[in-house]
């Protein structure tokens, strides 16, 4: 079947009637381009908060299961009061085992074993409570790209050497080169010399992370051979909490992932995402009852046209298609106006809104996925609103349409 | 002898006034109009001719009674086989010529052949050239119908109506809206295409003068047909 009939019919109308044309497509454009724009800079955004804040830590952390005190079963005593237990530095059962059984599971892409723990280091009269962290750097930086963040110097830990924060440097009034002592809750203490300062993009970090080897961290915390916990990332960030749940399930240890330890940021994200599906689902209302009321009015005015069509041969379906069509263009042309206004108002808001430090906030992206999405989405609510004024006009009655 | 192109029998339309009141307009319409005819239908406002005419060009189905058109019966078909029989067997021409302004003067002739899918534009497009000279309007086939007079505009509605050669030409009140010269004019023209290519014509007007030019004349009151007058070839122009 060909159409030229209905395209024909179509575009005339449109044209003749060129002011209202222009209105609805200015209106259906500028609703696409609010979708997309929308969209788009959250997504972006939410990737840009996600991104920085799993930046500096492991998507899912393995510890060693709690101790708890299990109550004797007695007889006599009817009730008891049970005190919970402090929880020592431990080393993870069988570590190696359990990082295997990780590296195999599908899904994670780095495993790194880490041995951390609490210690003093003290330069001349300064002294302050850090966090000594033994690790693997070929391991360590998969999940936390240490080498992106050193401001000074390198990451190089072999040794007694050792890599701290900017901000613990300053407080100690160290730099590259100087030796810092550690010393340990039991009192044993190790001098360590500074090889690179970095700035990981936050204050508490950069005072407290103090880098070791492995094997020197595991002998200063009293663990010789043993890991205080595993660090995972994973390929999928949101699957992070079912795999945690599954290995948890596998292992029974204390597994946690980035999605549990975040739950407030998650939420907010979350919020963010209903609120931009509310304001996408009332843009897509409005632009309907726009294409909608354009069409029943022009269908009123071209009704001794479509009669004398009628009278002419044409067939209701004929009418009803020049109709359709008419929100099918609509819905087509406003949506590829629109992909290309968001993307104009993308580019924009990236120049114009910036994070703190001067950095592009988001640089102005795409989704294809997300355009063509739009420009069906557009198209059909297009042709279902026209449908209404399609079939009033389909209706008509050749006689009455042409006396009116 | 051919067929007649047009055959109404006892033919009623009633119209429901409010919810329970029906009004009959016309009460048992027979007539027959044979191939090659010229025809008139005069009567009175609100005697029913709008309806007849209306019910002629299947835009409307009757209450009762038998039509047949080019052999075709009319009773208990859909209403797509109704515009389709429309479409291939009868020409319209209003009274207000009802030109789609959007178009130019040839695509308005053309558009019988677009509604109807032709798949050879050229050709369509030459004989709707053909037909505009044949008005005399061949010089104008570019022009909106805005830009033209109310003769020309008529004229090309009648081009229109032939575009598809129907054999039957239904004219409502064709030359009600222009002065005593161009009227003339027009049905000049009809009477010409008429004798030249056989198309019956059935033509409304309330000019007995034009109706009287007429090869037979149907008389419409109140919904009835009176005294059918023929008139023969002399009494004509």
């Amino acid at each position: 079947m060909s159409f030229s009939f209905e395209w024909l019919l179509a575009i005339r109308f449109l044209k003749e009637g060129r002011m209202q044309s222009w209105l609805i497509l200015a209106g259906v454009t500028g609703g696409v381009a609010i979708i997309i724009f929308l969209t788009q800079l959250i997504n972006q955004l939410q990737g840009t908060i996600i991104d920085r804040v799993l930046s500096s830590q492991a998507h899912i952390v393995i510890k060693p299961a709690e101790e708890t005190t299990i109550r004797q079963q007695s007889t006599f005593v009817t009730s008891a009061l049970i005190q919970p237990r402090g929880q020592r530095l431990r080393s993870i059962d069988q570590w190696e085992n359990i990082a295997q059984l990780a590296r195999n599971t599908p899904g994670i892409k780095a495993v790194s074993p880490v041995a951390t723990g609490p210690v003093f280091v003290r330069h001349n009269l300064a002294s302050k409570s850090v966090a000594l962290l033994g690790i693997m750097p070929t391991e360590y930086t998969k999940i936390v790209n240490m080498y992106r963040y050193m401001v000074k110097g390198r990451f190089d830990i072999t040794g007694d050497q050792t890599v701290i924060g900017t901000d613990l440097a300053k407080d100690l009034g160290v730099t590259i080169g100087d030796r810092i002592q550690i010393t340990t809750e039991d009192n044993q203490q190790q001098n360590l010399t500074i090889v690179g300062l970095f700035d990981i993009n936050n204050k508490d970090l950069n005072k407290r992370w103090v880098f070791s080897n492995l094997r020197l961290a595991q002998t200063l915390l009293n663990i010789p051979g043993g890991v205080s916990n595993i660090d995972l990332a994973v390929v999928q960030l949101f699957q992070a909490k079912q795999l945690a749940q599954r290995l948890k399930a596998q292992t029974g240890l204390d597994i946690e992932s980035w999605m549990e330890s975040n739950s407030g940021l998650l939420n907010a994200l979350s919020n963010q995402t209903v609120t931009n599906n509310l304001i996408r689902i009332f843009v897509v209302i409005i632009v309907a009852l726009g294409i909608a009321s354009v069409l029943v009015v022009s269908v009123v005015q071209k009704q001794k046209e479509i009669g004398i069509l009628r009278a002419m041969g044409a067939k209701r379906a004929q009418v009803l298609r020049i109709f359709l069509l008419q929100g099918a263009i609509f819905g087509t042309l406003g949506s590829t106006l629109g992909i290309s206004l968001s993307f104009g108002l993308l580019t924009l808001f990236s120049l114009i809104y910036k994070s703190p430090d001067g950095s592009m906030l988001f640089t102005a992206q795409l989704d294809p996925k997300l355009a063509i999405m739009a420009s069906v989405v557009a198209m059909i609510v297009g042709i279902l609103a026209a449908l209404v004024p399609a079939r009033r006009a389909a209706r008509m009655d050749p006689v009455q349409a042409i006396r009116s | 002898m051919q067929p007649p192109i047009l055959e109404l029998t006892d033919i009623r339309k009633s119209y429901a006034i409010g919810t329970s009141v029906e009004t009959e307009v016309l009460h048992g319409i027979n007539m027959t109009l044979s191939s090659g005819s010229f025809n008139a239908l005069t009567g009175p406002s609100g005697s029913g001719k709008s309806t007849l005419l209306n019910l002629i060009g299947l835009l409307e189905s009757p209450t009762s009674g038998t039509l047949r058109i080019n052999q075709h019966d009319t009773q208990n078909i859909t209403d797509a086989e109704l515009t389709k029989l429309r479409g291939q067997n009868i020409g319209f021409v209003f009274q207000f010529h009802h030109l789609l302004p959007a178009f130019n003067a040839l695509e308005n002739v053309m558009m019988p052949a677009i509604i109807h899918q032709y798949s050879d534009k050229q050709k369509a497009s030459t004989h709707a050239k053909s037909l505009l000279s044949a008005v005399g309007l061949a010089d104008a086939w570019h022009k909106k119908p805005s830009e033209l007079s109310g003769g020309m505009q008529q004229r090309i509605a009648i081009a229109r109506a032939l575009m598809l050669t129907p054999p039957l030409i239904l004219a409502d009140e064709p030359t009600g809206n222009l002065d005593t010269r161009a009227a003339d004019d027009i049905f000049k023209l009809m009477k010409q295409i008429n004798e030249a290519q056989g198309i019956t014509f059935l033509i409304v007007t309330h000019d007995t003068k034009l109706a009287a030019r007429c090869q037979n004349r149907y008389h419409l009151v109140d919904g009835a047909l009176t005294h059918p007058e023929d008139f023969t070839s002399e009494n004509l122009d």
